[in-house]
This record gives structure tokens, C-alpha cells and sequence, in this order.
């Protein structure tokens, strides 16, 4: 049985095994930046030792229980090593390379080795790409992490006047980032008990139809909650467009700046403001 | 579960809290009891209060609908307090927009509103009041 | 972490117990509190769909992933006359009831995946996704 028999190598020469991989990892580049040859050879042990384990249970399902170990340790280095900025060429090599030494004492040792390299070759792909994937996880886990740092920094709500609301939006809108938005204004809505809210646009250089619908769904959900919202800074070219695409604004109070909309705002509170010199 | 409700007088106007999840048989009846309520202690005015909802469906939507529609014709201002951020998202994604019902942050600008929105008509009954007698009084 | 729970759908109250099991899913899923409501909500719509004019069935409610991201699928089914023309009941407004008819257009706005199946005489079969 092919399984035994690779369970078999690995357990007799292990000591051997260990040496001519890490060799062959100091060929294919350890990235000495990162991490130093005592990590790898220990890592390297580990995995062996867990392998040797699995392979003598059967080799054909790296979905049954006694594989879990290997995928255990497997997923916790790929993932560290993606997180230390490791390519993922480089942490799939560091299975791969288990390949030259593992064949070689096949081929001296068995009486047929291609049926036993085939399984061996087989399981080693297998792993080598579950490395890949469980790196590949941990960078989108990471991208969506940014992703998510990224939106929240881009969209404060800063309080102007007691019950006064402003969120100034820079930058281009997708409904993703609106969505956001929206969300974290109506909180803030309620946090502060305001009664108006600001939303302006000058610094956004396109409005799509998709961005005017949640907008006004916007307007719509704060008048649920009992705030007036005022979208200030629409600039000409994204009037026309609004206009050009057939949103229907309907009674949402549009400003041209933000000042006009401050101004507004204020009249609605009832407060004057008054120049201290004209006396 | 909750069988009913609670609604308090506080002078002119009715306080309702909705705390529970309300099953659609607590809504129609709160519907029923509320118009028989503001029948009964000739209420100007409403407040339902609804923070402590966590989801609001067309159903629950139609019945705040509904409340203020009939209190309009009896004569009776309706003001909705408190409703949650996410509830309103998902309402207005739902499609529902509650026209025409007015609506505040919490109890206290609730309660604001409602006196101010109440006065306002008193006023103006007044001012036709005396329109009115003018009137009456030229055409003597 | 695949949970799957089969609830009743018979009477009103069943819609109550409904939408604080579909919470409870949503929250093992960590959506965002938006998502939650919009969930429950959209659970609430095909529930009530389901009992008036379905004459009841069942929920069934699991708590599973969708590619890579945790998520919560719903499958609410009733035995009842089912629906003649779903293009013509997906849009907004439309009711063969006393409704505001926004059950099944609205709830599809709430939810990231949705999928209905009905005939006549057949039932209906209405599936929602709502993931992280």
C-alpha cells in the first residue's frame, strides 16, 4: 500500500528528510528578512511529524478527520506568513519543496516507485494548495478589514451647533461607502438628539443615480426619525445631472453651500447670530 | 406574551410606549382601543413612542398609517418618537415612507412638537373664530 | 456552524417567534446591525405572505456561510394556492389582498439573494440570503 509505504519513509528517515528539505528551502530562498532558518527547520519538523502521522490513516481525503492536524498547522503558517508579508509563491514553495528529497528516497527504496510518486506528488499538490487558499483567505480577510478602517475614517460627522449635524463628503461614491455614511449619520442623529443634519457634497466630483437614490433614502430615513436633513454644495455639472437622470428630489432642501445651508439651519433652531461691533 | 398595550392620559394628549414585539393581532387591537381612547378623553393630541422597536414591517407601517389617518379625522395631532436608525433604513428600503405622519427624536422634542402643532390650531381656530364674528357683525 | 431549525407557521404568533429566531441567526453570522433589521424585516413580509395567503407552513432557518462570508438562509414554504403570475406580484403595489403590496418586492430589496418558486395549486417556495 502506497500509504504505508510513504508513512513508513518518512517515519525511518525522517532525520535525513528533515536536513535535504531545508536544504532545498535554503535553495528555492529563505527570506532571511522575515524569518531565520531555525524557525524553518522547526517548522519544517513539525509538519513532518504531523505528516508521518496522517499518512499511515490513508492518503485519498484530505477532508477526513485525521488530516486536520497538517491543515491545522498548515492554515496557521500560511496565514501568519501572509499577514508577515510573505508572497504566496514563497509560502507554497515551502511545501513544494518536500518534493525533491521525499521522491528521491523513493525512488532508492521501493520496488515501484511511480505508483508511490504519483501519491506522494498528488498529496503534496494538494497540500501545497491548500497553503495558497488559506493564504489567499487571509489577505481578503485583511483587504475587508482595511476596507472597512478606510470607509469609517473617510466619513466623519462633526457637530456644528448644538443640534447641528454636518457631514462633509469628499471624494467619489459607491453605494457601498453611501451606505456607510448614511448609517453612521442617523447614529449620530440619535447620539447627539439633532434636528438637522448637513450632508455636503462639494467635494464629490460624480453623482450616479445609484448614489441620488441612497441619498434620498437618506433624507427619507432621518424624516422617519424626526431630523430635517439639507444637501448643500451640489455643483452645476451634478444638478444637471440629477436633473439629466430623473431623480426626483421631491421636498429635499438643497443648498448651494454649505454656509447658505449653516445659515438655514440656524433660522430653523431660531438662533440669530449678531456682530459683536454693530452696536 | 403581552396581551395589550398600555395607553396613559396625560391631559390633553395619549402616551403610548411599544415595547414588545408586537404579533398582528396586538396591533389591530391597540388600533381599535387608541381610536376609542381619543373618543373618550376628546384627546388633541398622540405620541407614540417607538424606540424600543427593533423592526418595523409593512404591517406594523400600515397600522401607524392607519392611527394617524383616523386621529386626523377626529381631530387629534399624532406624533411618532424614537424611531431606531437601522428601522428607518429598512423601512424606507422596504418602500414605506410614512407620509404625512410627524415624527421626533425622542419623548421630550416629541412632546415639544405635539404642543407647539396643537397651539398652532387653536390659533387658528381662534383667528377664524373671530373672522367669523366679524363677518356676522357686518352683515348686520 | 451549519445549524439548520425548522419552525412551525400556523398562527400569527409564529411570526413573532419567527423574527427573534432569524435575530438570533443573524447575529451568530455577525451581520451589522442594519443587516440584522433588514433580515427580520424581510422574514417578517414573506412570513405574514405566507400564513394570509399560504395558509401557513414552514420556516427553516440555518446558519451557514456564502463563499467564505458567514450567512443566514431562510426558506419559507406554504401549501397554499400559490401564485399565478410572479412577475406581476413582485412588483411594487400589487396585491390580491388588502395589503400595501410591498411583501415580496420589498422584501427583495432587503435581503442580498432571493429566490421564489410557485405555481398554481402548488404552493410557494420563497429562499433569502442576507450575508456579511
Amino acid at each position: 500500500m502506497p500509504a504505508s509505504v510513504i508513512a513508513e519513509l518518512l517515519q525511518q528517515h525522517e532525520r535525513e528528510l528533515l536536513d535535504e528539505w531545508v536544504t532545498a528551502q535554503r535553495l528555492a530562498g529563505i527570506r532571511t528578512d522575515l524569518v531565520d532558518e531555525e524557525t524553518v527547520r522547526s517548522n519544517s519538523q513539525e509538519l513532518l511529524k504531523l505528516l508521518t502521522v496522517a499518512a499511515a490513516e490513508g492518503l485519498d481525503d484530505l477532508h477526513s478527520a485525521h488530516w486536520t492536524p497538517v491543515k491545522g498547522m498548515l492554515d496557521r503558517l500560511s496565514r501568519s506568513q501572509s499577514r508577515q508579508g510573505f508572497t504566496s509563491s514563497e509560502t507554497a514553495t515551502f511545501v513544494f519543496s518536500l518534493k525533491e528529497p521525499l521522491f528521491a528516497r523513493i525512488q532508492a527504496q521501493c520496488a515501484n516507485p511511480v505508483e508511490v510518486l504519483w501519491d506522494a506528488s498528488k498529496l503534496l499538490d494538494k497540500l501545497g494548495l491548500y497553503c495558497v487558499e488559506s493564504y489567499m483567505g487571509s489577505r481578503e480577510a485583511i483587504i475587508r478589514e482595511q476596507q472597512e478602517s478606510m470607509l469609517e475614517l473617510s466619513t466623519p460627522v462633526v457637530e456644528l451647533w448644538k443640534g447641528i449635524l454636518a457631514i462633509p463628503l469628499i471624494g467619489s461614491l459607491d453605494s457601498n461607502r453611501t451606505q456607510i455614511v448614511m448609517e453612521a449619520l442617523l447614529e449620530k442623529i440619535v447620539q447627539t438628539e439633532s434636528d438637522l443634519a448637513i450632508i455636503d457634497i462639494t467635494g464629490v466630483p460624480t453623482v450616479d443615480t445609484m448614489v441620488a437614490q441612497h441619498l434620498l433614502k437618506t433624507v427619507t430615513a432621518a424624516k422617519l426619525m424626526g431630523a430635517k436633513c439639507i444637501i448643500s454644495g451640489i455643483r452645476p455639472q451634478i444638478a444637471a445631472t440629477i436633473v439629466h437622470l430623473g431623480v426626483e428630489l421631491g421636498d429635499v432642501v438643497t443648498k448651494a453651500s454649505l454656509a447658505d445651508a449653516f445659515q438655514m439651519a440656524l433660522k430653523e433652531l431660531n438662533v440669530r447670530l449678531v456682530s459683536a461691533t454693530a452696536r | 406574551m403581552v396581551d395589550k398595550i398600555p395607553i396613559l392620559k396625560m391631559g390633553k394628549y395619549l402616551l403610548l410606549s411599544i415595547q414588545v414585539d408586537m404579533h398582528d393581532q396586538l396591533a389591530l387591537d391597540l388600533q381599535e382601543d387608541l381610536t376609542n381612547q381619543i373618543v373618550k378623553h376628546r384627546a388633541k393630541g398622540v405620541l407614540i413612542d417607538i424606540s424600543s422597536l427593533e423592526i418595523v414591517d409593512s404591517f406594523i407601517g400600515r397600522m401607524l398609517s392607519h392611527i394617524a389617518n383616523v386621529s386626523r379625522i377626529l381631530d387629534a395631532k399624532v406624533i411618532v418618537v424614537g424611531m431606531q436608525p437601522a428601522v428607518a433604513i429598512t423601512l424606507v428600503e422596504l418602500g414605506l415612507s410614512l407620509d404625512g405622519i410627524a415624527t421626533a427624536l425622542n419623548v421630550e422634542k416629541g412632546m415639544a412638537r405635539l404642543e407647539q402643532m396643537v397651539a398652532d390650531d387653536e390659533l387658528l381656530e381662534l383667528a377664524r373664530g373671530e373672522e367669523r364674528d366679524t363677518s356676522a357683525k357686518a352683515g348686520d | 456552524m451549519a445549524k439548520k431549525e425548522i419552525l412551525p407557521l400556523k398562527q400569527e404568533t409564529d411570526i413573532v417567534l419567527i423574527r427573534q429566531r432569524v435575530r438570533q441567526s443573524a447575529e451568530v453570522a455577525k451581520l451589522g446591525l442594519v443587516s440584522q433589521t433588514k433580515i427580520v424585516t424581510a422574514a417578517s413580509e414573506i412570513a405574514r405572505n405566507a400564513l394570509i395567503y399560504g395558509g401557513g407552513g414552514e420556516c427553516v432557518i440555518e446558519d451557514t456561510a456564502r463563499n467564505g462570508r458567514s450567512a443566514v438562509h431562510l426558506v419559507i414554504t406554504d401549501q397554499g394556492k400559490g401564485i399565478e403570475d410572479i412577475n406581476k406580484a413582485m412588483v411594487d403595489g400589487y396585491t390580491s389582498g388588502n395589503g400595501l403590496g410591498l411583501g415580496l418586492s420589498g422584501a427583495k430589496r432587503l435581503v442580498d439573494e432571493f429566490a421564489i418558486e410557485s405555481a398554481p395549486g402548488k404552493g410557494t417556495r420563497v429562499e433569502l440570503w442576507k450575508w456579511r
